[in-house]
């Protein structure tokens, strides 16, 4: 069935085109895809391509120190900017680093286009040195990969890859590109496609007028009404046109992890996050609710709990890209399949012109005793932590982000890594803006925050960018700290350090009867003030919450703007995340405290 | 249920693993699994067999239609159609058995299409019950080795399934 190629000759000119070398054309097609940054690692598979980026100056390349990390990065690019993020990596052990990157990015439907060096054609298959099979391996993890058979062929895949990548509900991409493809030796004409047409795939755009007429109608019909939207408003840019809504209807807003920000947290209609760790208020809405207007969410099983028992009263509208998330866990009575944006404004026009004909709907009355019973809720079991400090007492890990959030002004990037701190940072640090909160939602990374970070600062060099991750996901990923000194990263990295794997800990501490098994280490930890000086960075080591003002003032003050600060802030170890769902429950069945949950409250 | 889902994919190597990736990376099942290019020669035409309520079909068929090399996707037993499959059986066949067995084959409308002392090798084609029903008739005992291709189908009337 395949046909060996000769690779070593070079192809026929082509009238008007440059002849160029694989490497040289990878990299040309690379400029004419727009590319700012590469993040990556080179390699013997991939030397002729690092070469073609050496005679360059339109890219610069990220130098990481792990290719993990150089898929973190690129990663937080795409999410801040919406530009597809660039890993280049080398073949072997470069391609499987990069597969954690790469899977984390296709959880949270990143653009992201991975291009790995692959040994020569002639010896695939053979178990050469640093060969793996990395479109086999990448395959459950990529919306798409491509392997490279000739020259002539890289710059209609690099221009594919990133139509694919960016359009559609986006993902990473992955270019196989064996080294003989990139010989210097071996020229083919250079022709950048920048049209890019597949008769199978053409993405949804627009979605269902007959569809988006129903929704408006149940949406105004609503007695008991919430939004709930997630990354994917966020990714398709829908933010505006969504806060509009919400806000001309009235209705309450909820957020998943990912989709923090897409409707300004600081607003009174948003009710916080929703699910697992959602707000009290959020996920007793979210049950009591008879219409819910979804909107590039998933119903991920952190979301709705048991899905059995999932809003048993609500009209769901569902709006998304992928038609595979409609009705996957729970069924949809109105799906909408189309580009969030344009579903949504189509959307608006509609309420608007049904509310002009019919100035009744939806019932104010009605909504008024829904706030009402919302507002009961958010007074009853809001994040309404004690925050007062007392010279001696621990500090409490939410206290550190609301610190956080008030020395940034609330209007920092702020990448998370995964546990306990990722939560609080969800729970407490209010987005007021899309593409702020960077976090592996879908996936769960740990060692994601420092890199992310990274790429984050990259993106926007003056923005103030700060990292909040725990002492655990830190080590995942803490060899970036020589890179942040080579590229002058100044972000800022804020460590709830409590001495263990917390969220491991404290579901061992709720179902496991407080057996820790293998979540502690306190005995071990390096110093991280003096680890992160070793790597020419300045540290801080806050123990008290008196402390935890001055220093976090210092460390985001002008005078350490221009360096990459770590502060170490030592947390009560004892303390859980709350609210937190009771497995196997409804929305409305929450642990509220060790001691307290939703059962016993007169709130149903 | 059981579906018959025909799949128009691009005619590229790794489009086919994606097809069978899919499938256990979501844990649906694939009963039977036939894939052959078609007159195009940039299409091939893949046709699986499996079972699943209609939610985990709609789902097998809105993945199917993600992967990127898929053309067109269609559950064949929506509506009307014909299935065949194709299967070669060895079977014992001597003594008193020997005529037995060719008698059932021809009540199948199979054919012998090699003879040894001791045995035949029976072609059969048809739906898969029927060959089902063949390898019941004979009875276990006799059957030496069965190779099945797996099921075909092609929708009934004016109904065409192209790119």
């Amino acid at each position: 069935m395949t046909t060996k190629q000769d690779n070593n000759t070079s192809a026929e000119p082509v009238e008007g085109a440059e002849m160029l070398s694989g490497g040289d054309m990878l990299v040309r097609a690379l400029q004419d895809a727009g590319v700012e940054y590469i993040f990556g690692y080179p390699g013997g598979s991939a030397l002729h391509i690092y070469d073609a980026i050496f005679r360059q100056q339109k890219i610069e390349h990220i130098l990481v120190r792990h290719e993990q990390a150089a898929t973190h990065m690129a990663d937080a690019y795409a999410r801040v900017t919406g530009q597809a993020g660039v890993v280049l990596v080398t073949s072997g052990p470069g391609a499987t680093n990069a597969i954690t990157g790469i899977a984390t990015a296709y959880m949270d439907s990143i653009p992201m286009v991975v291009i790995s060096g692959q040994v020569p054609t002639s010896v695939i298959g053979t178990d050469a040195f640093q060969e793996t099979d990395m479109v086999g391996v990448s395959r459950p993890v990529v919306k798409h990969s491509f392997l490279v058979r000739k020259a002539e062929d890289i710059p209609l895949a690099i221009s594919q890859a990133f139509h694919i990548a960016t359009t559609g509900r986006p993902g990473p991409v992955v270019v196989d590109v064996p080294k003989d493809t990139t010989d210097p030796d071996v020229l083919a004409p250079y022709v950048y496609p920048r049209e890019v047409k597949l008769r199978s795939y053409s993405p949804a755009s627009r979605g269902n007028g007959r569809q988006i007429r129903k929704a408006a109608a149940a949406l105004l019909a609503a007695k008991r009404p919430i939004i709930y939207a997630g990354g994917g408003v966020i990714i398709g840019n829908g933010s505006e046109v969504l806060t509009r809504i919400a806000r001309s209807l009235n209705y309450p807003v909820t957020n998943t992890l990912m989709g923090l920000g897409c409707f300004p947290g600081d607003d009174p209609q948003f009710i916080g996050m929703l699910g697992m760790h959602g707000t009290f208020e959020a996920n007793m809405t979210m049950h009591n609710a008879d219409l819910i207007l979804a909107v590039g969410a998933r119903f991920d099983d952190r979301v709705t709990n048991n899905p059995e028992r999932f809003c048993p009263d609500a009209t769901i509208i569902h709006i998304d890209v992928d038609p595979a998330s409609i009705s996957k866990i729970v069924n949809a009575d109105i799906p909408i399949v189309g580009q969030v944006t344009s579903v949504l404004e189509d959307l608006e026009q509609i309420l608007d012109a049904q509310r002009q004909k019919n100035p009744e709907q939806p019932e104010r009355k009605a909504l008024e005793d829904w706030w009402r019973r919302i507002e009961e809720w958010r007074g009853a079991h809001g994040l309404n932590h004690q925050m007062t400090i007392e010279p001696d007492q621990p500090i409490l890990p939410q206290m550190a982000i609301q610190k956080l959030y008030e020395v940034t002004g609330g209007d920092a990037y702020i990448t998370s890594d995964v546990g306990q701190h990722q939560m609080f940072a969800a729970q407490y640090y209010k987005f007021a803006k899309p593409r702020r909160w960077v976090n592996s939602g879908g996936l769960g990374t740990m060692g994601f925050g420092l890199p992310a970070a990274m790429g984050v600062q990259f993106a926007y060099p003056d923005a103030t960018v700060a990292c909040v991750t725990g002492e655990g996901s830190f080590m995942m990923n803490m060899q970036e700290l020589s890179t942040c000194l080579q590229y002058g990263l100044p972000i800022k990295i804020i460590a709830l350090n409590n001495q263990a794997l917390g969220m491991v800990k404290q579901w061992q501490d709720m179902q496991y009867g407080g057996r820790h098994s293998n979540s502690t280490y306190s005995d071990s930890l390096p110093d991280f003030k003096t680890l992160v000086e070793a790597f020419g960075h300045v540290g801080f080591k806050v123990t008290s919450a008196a402390d935890l003002d001055p220093v976090m003032r210092e460390a985001f003050s002008s005078k350490l703007k221009d360096k990459t600060v770590f502060v170490d802030v030592w947390v009560d170890p004892h303390e859980h995340v709350y609210p937190m769902a009771i497995k196997g429950g409804s929305m409305q069945d929450m642990y509220l405290s060790k001691i307290t949950t939703s059962m016993q409250g007169d709130y149903m | 249920m059981r579906h018959i889902i025909a799949v128009l994919l691009e005619n590229e190597a790794g489009a086919l693993s994606r097809v069978v990736g899919l499938f256990a990376q979501r844990n649906y099942n694939i009963e039977t699994l036939t894939v052959a290019p078609t007159e195009d020669p940039t299409l091939s035409r893949l046709t699986l067999t499996t079972f699943g309520d209609d939610g985990k079909i709609e789902q097998i068929m809105k993945h199917l239609y993600k992967i990127i090399e898929v053309v067109k996707v269609v559950d064949l037993s929506e509506s009307e159609h014909v299935e065949r499959e194709l299967m070669l059986v060895k079977v014992r066949a001597e003594g008193a058995v020997r005529e037995e067995v060719k008698r059932t084959a021809d009540i199948f409308r199979g054919q012998i299409i090699d003879v040894t002392p001791t045995g035949y090798t029976v072609q059969l084609s048809g739906p898969s019950d029927k060959l089902d029903a063949f390898i019941r008739a004979v009875g276990k005992v006799s059957i030496l080795e069965v190779v099945r291709s797996g099921v075909s189908g092609i929708s009934r009337g004016e109904k065409v399934l192209t790119a």
